[in-house]
């Protein structure tokens, strides 16, 4: 199966900007915009769904807690309860200022940690991963629309000069 | 312009008069002999009667003839000055929380122009109504403190001559804690704030007339210098006003302590009067992105606040050297609830509610947030007074709650009549367009 894309080179970030809102207006379906920086907004013009890795981030955190909570309580109550300095043994509660700057540093270990490497699965990333960016000047000064095409090249060209593209390539995929 | 609608004015009334009367019920009430006390504790709740009756019947099973007699009168004594204390420490509660609050605010506000922020020149001027409540608040506070010195109260026991007299620890502090230099450092604090607070509205409204920034620019250097007397005096203000009910007791970060919980107070009473103006159109140039801004630093201080109360709790506690960890022994004994309860209602529930982004955007979780803050802040000055001055005899009654809403409604009314006397929002700031324009 042959299918072919068209790629909209821009060199600004307004324009591009103004061309994705175009793009939309028109009910076209943006595959993919290549860009060498993060530009603000742009995901709400493409209309891209919220992330929800800080719900992840949140989760992680209480499973660290947990974590911690359960590791102490087993160690320093359960396990072995030494009389270390005088400290209370009796029981979690009564010992527990002593364990809150593990708990909070485990909270913050497990909510940075395990949501990044969330971060790094969702978005594909990996050591000796294949670069996917189409040009290379993507990194660097221009950014790339990718759309499909369905028997349309000739009005998505149309639309795409409209919109303000510095150069357009046909390709397959 | 804003104009105070009758109503809230109304409302501010009616609470101070609600509340003088409380506070008048509070001191009619407070015992004068000893007899009086006495009766008082007999009659008191379950709680505190079993304790005192197992304390005393300790003491007649190791009576002693004479000493035993002589604990129980010292003791019965020590019970009336509590009582008397009852009133004045509710006040003095009271006085503080709201005075705390403006000066929280105005903490907040020489920060927003001592880093230029972009997002706050919009709400300048609730900051700068709040903090007019200076003026009459530190009025109240340094009245009390005045007629401390002059021995109508208990609350400072350095103040007592007597008592110094027989205290080696009291009379190596005498140098600092001394009835004069008190009073000195009291008014330099007081006299300090209020001019900078003064002086910055004025030229802050003068920058609306003028067809410069020369106001901004000097507005922007005495608020850094401000900034600079500002944590030196209420680290001291805090020794002062606060840890010296509790002369024999000291800690380093108090004075950070008090800050924060200063600042977060105040923050929230931004929060709260921004929405309660917005709701009313008067700021119609504010959007939720600065209600989300405000959240953000109610959250962030809220933690800010419980770091520094547990780095003093878990420090004194986890080494436990006997003269600091008094301070500790009698919160957790005598208030165990207002003692823990404060650190839920100041860091767990603001933590979970003001977490998710979407929420610090809804102006009733906000305000919602924001009361349950203040009250736990309320109880954090309770626990900072009440255990050195009323012990064991402390209640949530008539007195305190007649001083919170005297001084709930004379500053709900001093800073909503600050507020009609100038346009809600600037309109020369260098910063007001971006502000205007603020998203996040």
């Amino acid at each position: 199966m042959a299918s072919k894309v068209i790629h909209a080179y821009y060199d600004d970030d307004d324009v591009l900007m103004h061309a994705v809102k175009k793009v939309k207006d028109a009910k076209y379906h943006i595959e993919e915009v290549y860009c060498p920086f993060p530009v603000h907004g742009l995901d709400k013009a493409m209309g891209l769904a919220p992330t929800r890795i800080a719900i992840t981030s949140f989760i992680y955190g209480c499973v660290g807690l947990a974590v911690s909570i359960v590791m102490m309580n087993y160690i320093m109550i359960q396990d072995w309860p030494q009389d270390i300095g005088g400290k209370p043994s009796f029981s979690y509660l009564e010992n527990m200022p002593a364990f809150v700057p593990i708990m909070f540093e485990l909270t913050v270990f497990f909510a940075a940690h395990l949501m990044v490497i969330t971060f790094y699965l969702r978005s594909k990333l990996w050591p000796f991963k294949k670069a996917e960016n189409p040009d290379v000047r993507t990194t660097d000064d221009h950014f790339v629309m990718e759309l499909a095409i369905h028997d349309n090249e000739k009005e998505l060209k149309n639309l795409l000069m409209d919109t303000g593209a510095v150069e357009i390539n046909v390709s397959e995929k | 312009m804003y104009t105070f609608s009758s109503r809230l004015r109304m409302a501010s009334f009616i609470m101070m008069i609600v509340g003088l009367l409380g506070i008048g019920i509070g001191f009619m009430s407070a015992p004068s002999t000893v007899e009086e006390a006495k009766a008082m504790v007999a009659s008191h709740d379950e709680g505190h009667g079993d304790a005192h009756a197992e304390a005393a019947g300790l003491a007649e099973a190791n009576a002693h003839g004479e000493h035993a007699e002589a604990h129980d009168a010292a003791h019965d004594e020590h019970v009336l000055h509590q009582l008397q204390n009852k009133p004045w420490s509710a006040l003095y509660v009271a006085a503080f929380f709201f005075f705390m609050i403006a000066l929280g605010v105005l903490a907040f506000y020489a920060i927003q122009r001592a880093s230029q922020a972009g997002w706050s020149p919009l709400l300048f001027r609730v900051m700068e109504g709040i903090t007019s409540y200076l003026v009459p608040g530190g009025i109240i506070i340094f009245v009390i403190l005045v007629l401390s010195v002059l021995h109508m109260n208990h609350l400072f026991v350095w103040m007592d001559a007597d008592v110094v007299a027989h205290d080696k620890l009291l009379m190596g502090k005498s140098g600092y804690l001394n009835p004069t230099f008190f009073l000195i450092r009291a008014a330099i604090f007081l006299g300090g704030w209020i001019l900078y607070r003064e002086y910055s509205r004025k030229l802050s409204l003068k920058q609306d007339a003028s067809d410069d920034n020369s106001n901004f620019k000097l507005n922007f250097r005495i608020s850094a210098a401000f900034l600079v007397f500002y944590l030196i005096s209420e680290s001291i203000m805090s020794w002062d006003w606060i840890m010296s009910v509790d002369p024999h007791w000291f800690s380093t970060l108090f004075g950070w302590y008090v800050f924060a919980s200063m600042i977060v107070s105040g923050i929230t009473v931004i929060a709260m009067v921004t929405i309660y103006l917005k709701s009313k159109d008067y700021l119609p140039d504010v959007n939720n992105s600065h209600i989300h801004d405000l959240a953000k630093f109610m959250f962030g201080f809220s933690i800010f606040w419980t770091y520094l109360w547990f780095s003093q709790f878990m420090l004194i506690w986890y080494s436990n050297i006997p003269e600091e960890v008094t301070y500790f022994v009698t919160r957790i004994e005598d208030f165990k609830l207002p003692f823990f309860g404060m650190v839920v209602m100041n860091f767990v529930l603001p933590l979970l509610l003001l977490m998710n982004s979407d929420y610090k955007r809804i102006n009733w979780f906000v305000i919602l947030t924001g009361i349950i803050i203040l009250a736990g802040h309320y109880m954090d000055i309770f626990n900072m007074i009440m255990p050195s001055t009323v012990g064991d005899q402390w209640s949530i009654g008539i007195p305190e709650i007649g001083a919170i809403l005297f001084f709930a409604g004379l500053f709900i009314f001093w800073v909503f009549r600050a507020l009609t006397k100038a346009p809600l929002q600037p309109k020369r700031n260098p910063f007001i367009e971006e502000s205007r324009h603020f998203h996040y």
